[in-house]
């Protein structure tokens, strides 16, 4: 009887999730046909040429912008967590107020951002108007602004497990501490922020994957000059035709995420947290 | 010191948060063309109920959205009751991948499954190859929402509906289903938003007739500026806004 009820899902996500990674994983180890899709002979030259240096920096920047964006996710998300731990019956309204964001459309928050920061934008006209400046400031198609967008996108992403955290905080622990003798920011740096570790962890992992695999927000604000991974991988599905080497590539995505995720879930912080 | 500072902090994060939406919301009542205030009008939103482009995309948007919600829910909630009878690893875990997943890599390889189902039969991407991935990545979202009400659940309601000769299908579908029903119209709503949203994905399955409304957006982001993408992006934050407060209202039922 039980098999009845996973049998559609079963079904599905093998159909629909299971057999298409699959396939990915077999495009990967093919040769790019002349007309795009895949050939024989089986190679692994798709996964030597991403070793190829061009390739191998669009793999490190990923890396380095959704560790900054991350960074700064902690860096905005700690403090506000804190507020909203310490709010007492607003508690919820806060916690709306992060969440609300958050499921209002993606596309539409970073399209937002792209009519706030271009040439024509919010910010170059009121400075043109107040003639703080002469021409149209750069804001949009760089690093600054993906990494902008990320951190805004995912914020919620971080606030949340980390209120999760706190709001578990013992308030005596905090009395004890201040009872002998520690300063405020004593507090903070030495039990707040040690206590509150597995927040930090689960908040940081939950912003790092979806900004490493992001393809949407480096594509609208950074143009094209700003590639990550996941415009590799959609740029040689799409334009570039190479098949093969998108699907090495979104292995390669894949397997740095899921790298990530499973050293949170063995590690000490993820068994305290759940 | 920390404690006048914390507040202000906070509202400069909430700031953060919300303006960007206001501001577009605030310029998509704005009479020019032009990023100035030029007078409220609702030029825009009568020039985007105007364009064909857009209705076209939201049509096919909303067809594909119910469609997905219906199946994905109907799937989920059997598949989130099974593994609450008893747990089922390789399927939960696939779950769990599917909603980690980079939508990037999910998108590509449903394109390279379709297309290479496409080398046997005869057809093309279309509406139903946006539902089919639409459904794919949404059950995860269904599975979580009714599993979350499950475990509150008390499972000698059941077997007493079975001592009281209830057969199994009985038990679920008259005892356990209605007590579900806001869970699972919970879960519709998240599924439809959801699916209504998504743009990677779709843009890599959808055919030529089967543009949705976020890949109209996209194409007129992408060409530059128009008063009539604030109007839409408004509309679509608003209808979003409601519907998820609508979601968790029936969740906490």
């Amino acid at each position: 009887m039980r098999r009845w009820f996973l049998m559609p899902a079963r079904l599905w996500m093998a159909l629909f999730f299971a057999a298409p990674l699959a396939i990915i994983c077999a495009y990967s180890l093919l040769t790019r046909g002349d007309y795009g899709g895949v050939e024989r002979p089986w190679t692994v030259e798709s996964f030597t040429r991403l070793a190829d240096p061009l390739y191998l920096a669009i793999f490190w920047r990923s890396l380095w912008i959704a560790f900054l964006a991350t960074a700064l996710c902690a860096l905005l998300g700690f403090p506000l967590a804190l507020f909203i731990s310490r709010a007492g019956l607003r508690r919820n309204l806060y916690l709306q107020l992060v969440l609300l964001p958050f499921w209002t459309s993606f596309l539409v928050r970073t399209y937002a951002w792209l009519f706030i920061l271009r040439d024509t934008g919010l910010i170059n006209t009121l400075l043109t108007r107040f003639h703080l400046i002469d021409g149209p400031l750069p804001l949009l198609y760089n690093d600054g602004a993906v990494l902008l967008g990320l951190v805004y996108n995912f914020l919620p992403f971080f606030v949340l497990p980390m209120y999760a955290t706190l709001e578990r905080l013992d308030p005596a622990l905090l009395e004890a501490a201040a009872d002998l003798g520690a300063r405020p920011f004593a507090v903070l740096w030495r039990v707040v922020i040690p206590v509150s570790a597995p927040g930090f962890v689960a908040g940081s992992v939950l912003v790092f994957i979806p900004c490493l695999g992001a393809y949407l927000t480096p594509d609208l604000l950074g143009g094209g000059k700003s590639v990550m991974l996941g415009n590799l991988v959609q740029n040689q599905f799409t334009t570039a035709r190479d098949w093969p080497f998108g699907s090495a590539a979104s292995l390669v995505l894949m397997l740095a995420s899921a790298v990530i995720l499973s050293a949170l879930m063995r590690s000490r912080i993820a068994r305290e947290l759940v | 010191m920390r404690r006048r500072a914390l507040p202000v902090y906070a509202a400069a994060a909430f700031a953060f948060l919300h303006l960007p939406l206001l501001i577009l919301i605030a310029f998509s009542f704005n009479g020019g063309r032009f990023t100035a205030w030029e007078g409220f009008s609702f030029r825009w939103y009568r020039a985007a109920m105007n364009d064909a482009q857009l209705t076209e995309g939201l049509v096919n948007s909303l067809i594909i959205a119910v469609s997905a919600a219906v199946l994905s829910t109907v799937i989920g909630t059997l598949a989130a009751y099974g593994i609450w009878r008893k747990t089922a690893r390789i399927l939960s875990g696939t779950l769990y991948l599917s909603l980690v997943t980079p939508e990037i890599v999910t998108g590509v390889s449903l394109l390279a499954l379709f297309q290479w189902v496409f080398r046997f039969l005869h057809l093309q991407l279309g509406i139903y190859t946006v539902i089919i991935a639409h459904v794919a990545f949404s059950i995860a979202y269904v599975v979580i929402v009714i599993s979350a009400r499950l475990r509150n659940y008390d499972r000698t309601l059941e077997e007493a509906a079975m001592d009281l000769g209830a057969s199994e299908w009985h038990a679920f579908s008259r005892v356990t289903l209605p007590l579900l029903a806001p869970a699972i119209a919970a879960a519709a709503l998240l599924a439809l938003v959801v699916s209504f949203d998504d743009y990677v994905i779709t843009s890599l399955v959808a055919g030529v007739d089967s543009e949705t409304l976020p890949m109209v957006i996209y194409a007129m982001a992408r060409r530059g500026v128009s008063p009539v993408v604030n109007a839409v992006s408004a509309l679509i934050v608003v209808a979003f806004g409601a519907i998820i407060l609508i979601s968790q209202r029936l969740q906490e039922r």
